[in-house]
């Protein structure tokens, strides 16, 4: 009784499971299609940013995108996984003949197709209606770059906590350092505009790497290269742990 | 070869401030067709023993080959021809029925149009087909069970572990679950259950190993075990006590081994062979000699004296034990 082997199919099925699991769930199309155009919109059209050079929307859109990747790879991933784990699901799927890194590969495209959809869906509104139109400066390459490291780095920390953590702490932490990291993140407050000790954790935290290397790759941020090792850095030590540390029950 | 081996198995499981030997040297054989029935108290190691035979978790000592697979070298292999269901199911809440065996069908390398025909039998047979298309959410415990074990037949497996089955369903259920693994032994499936109930191994395994602390410490069919145990027994509570001796000479003559009486509640026990139709057999003799009793039964030996008689202690002081 041997087939032949297409783990790929198998993983394919399984990120379509997965899609379709996240579009079902309320909470998981609220973090991750609508808080981040709301959180767009609102500070773009509200003139509650800081003065600055540029029209807000400049500083707020790579923010946005960073929200994004945070809610699909950090809340959605984690949380989903973390309630998998509890409930026997996980197990399940790790005693299927699908290789354990055919499941981590599913999950991971799952996330990039629903980046993606988020990707769209805030370049409407900001082109849309908030009349933002990419700059000279805009580099494809970058931006594709960075939504990957990025991803990286948030999914490796969602599947972190999902592996380790019971689901309920899981669940806690993943929106605690979503609300942290909209915080803090550079997302919709420049790091520099924080109280000096807050601004220097936020400078190697993930989210204002990613936010910053969004800002690189829409033509309006500097420094490319240290936001993406910051990323890659992040990426590589949460991905190394999960690995280590996940346990599939 | 046997579809099943386990020789000495050894899982440690340490947290911060002690260490406990969930599995303390465990060795099993189960023959390609049959069903052993792997019957111990909660925390005897059961559930530990099938996570490593399903390729869950590794021991930390010991080998076991699944299907002729080792369980650790050639796990990858080995799981393409086992399935696994537990008394959690183990589905998405969020699909429904039909998109849950269409995954796992997927996951077990059939074709989209594969997992969705075996889908669709296994609704038939598992009676879910008029809720395939709600999601599980909405489902009553029993239907979650049927399809989580349904789930893990997606892929045809020629072994199966059903990790105590039926804990926690309503009699009915229990019994259209045990409807249910009966069609699949017909079928040659090879199965390794765990239970609690001995009553449940007594059902369908051909062979039992009792579990405890780790360990299997007693392995045979029902009848050696109940026979290890003394069997199963008539106690009779007679009404008046001059009649106790006329009861005793009846219950030697009817039963198969030495009466004993508790004086103070006039109850007689006698190991007895034959079951219901001895019990009838001794209530006609009582009555045609006149004895007017107050109470009579057949005792079953339950796990508790399975137990008692192989480990000294009952299975609820284990349990407690494990749970402390």
């Amino acid at each position: 009784m041997s087939r032949p082997a297409s783990p790929i199919r198998a993983a394919a099925a399984l990120a379509a499971s997965e899609l379709r699991v996240t579009a079902r769930r309320g909470e998981n199309v609220l973090v991750t299609l609508i808080i981040p155009p709301a959180v767009l919109l609102f500070f773009a059209t509200t003139g509650l940013l800081p003065a600055r050079a540029g029209r807000p929307v400049d500083f707020l859109l790579p923010g946005s995108l960073a929200l994004a990747v945070i809610a699909a790879g950090l809340v959605n991933l984690g949380i989903a996984t973390a309630y998998e784990r509890a409930y026997g699901v996980l197990k399940r799927l790790g005693g299927s003949p699908l290789p354990r890194w055919g499941l981590v590969a599913a999950k991971i495209a799952a996330v990039l197709v629903l980046e993606v959809i988020q990707v769209v869906v805030l370049l409407v509104v900001a082109v849309g209606i908030l009349d933002w139109r990419p700059s000279p400066g805009t580099s494809a390459g970058l931006f594709v770059v960075a939504m990957l490291l990025g991803t990286l780095a948030f999914a490796g920390l969602g599947l972190l906590m999902a592996g380790r953590l019971r689901a309920e702490a899981t669940l806690a932490l993943a929106n605690g350092l979503f609300l942290g990291f909209l915080m803090i993140g550079g997302i919709v407050l420049p790091i520099d505009h924080l109280p000096g000790p807050l601004a220097a954790l936020a400078s190697v935290l993930p989210a204002a790497a990613l936010a910053e290397a969004f800002r690189a790759a829409l033509g309006t941020g500097t420094d490319a290269a240290s936001a993406l090792l910051i990323l890659a850095v992040w990426g590589l030590a949460a991905a190394g742990l999960a690995i280590r540390t996940f346990r599939w029950e | 070869m046997p579809a099943i081996t386990a020789e000495g198995l050894v899982k440690i499981y340490r947290s911060r401030k002690l260490e406990v030997r969930a599995l303390d040297g465990v060795d099993l054989e189960v023959q390609e067709g049959t069903v052993l029935g792997l019957l111990g108290p909660n925390g005897a190691g059961k559930t530990t023993t099938v996570r490593i035979l399903a390729t869950l978790i590794r021991p930390d000592a010991g080998r076991a080959t699944v299907a002729g697979f080792d369980v650790v070298r050639e796990a990858q292999q080995l799981r393409s021809v086992i399935g696994l269901s537990g008394h959690y199911a183990a589905v998405d809440e969020n699909l429904t029925a039909r998109e849950n065996l269409w995954m796992f069908g997927r996951l077990y390398q059939l074709s989209s149009a594969e997992s969705r025909r075996r889908g669709t039998e296994l609704l038939e047979q598992f009676d879910l087909g008029e809720a395939a298309d709600r999601v599980v959410k909405t489902y009553s415990g029993g239907m979650r069970r049927r399809l989580d074990l349904a789930s893990a037949l997606i892929g045809r497996p020629r072994l199966l572990f059903l990790d105590e089955p039926t804990t926690g369903l309503d009699p009915r259920g229990r019994l259209g679950m045990w409807d249910v693994i009966r069609t699949l032994v017909r079928d040659g499936t090879t199965l390794l259950l765990t239970t609690q109930y001995l009553e449940e191994a007594d059902e369908l395994a051909d062979t039992i190993a009792v579990i405890d602390h780790g360990r299997v410490i007693a392995r045979g069919t029902s009848d050696e075990l109940k026979g290890q145990v003394g069997g199963e027994r008539i106690e009779v509570v007679v009404h008046d006590r001059t009649d106790l001796d006329r009861a005793e000479e009846i219950l030697a003559r009817d039963g198969s081994g030495q009466w004993v009486l508790d004086e103070h509640t006039r109850k007689l026990t006698v190991p007895a062979t034959g079951g219901a139709g001895k019990l009838i057999e001794i209530v006609r003799d009582l009555g045609d000699a006149g004895i007017a009793i107050d109470d009579i039964a057949l005792r079953r030996p339950t796990l508790d004296d399975v137990f008692l008689a192989l480990t000294g202690h009952a299975a609820e002081d284990r349990a407690e034990e494990a749970a402390a």
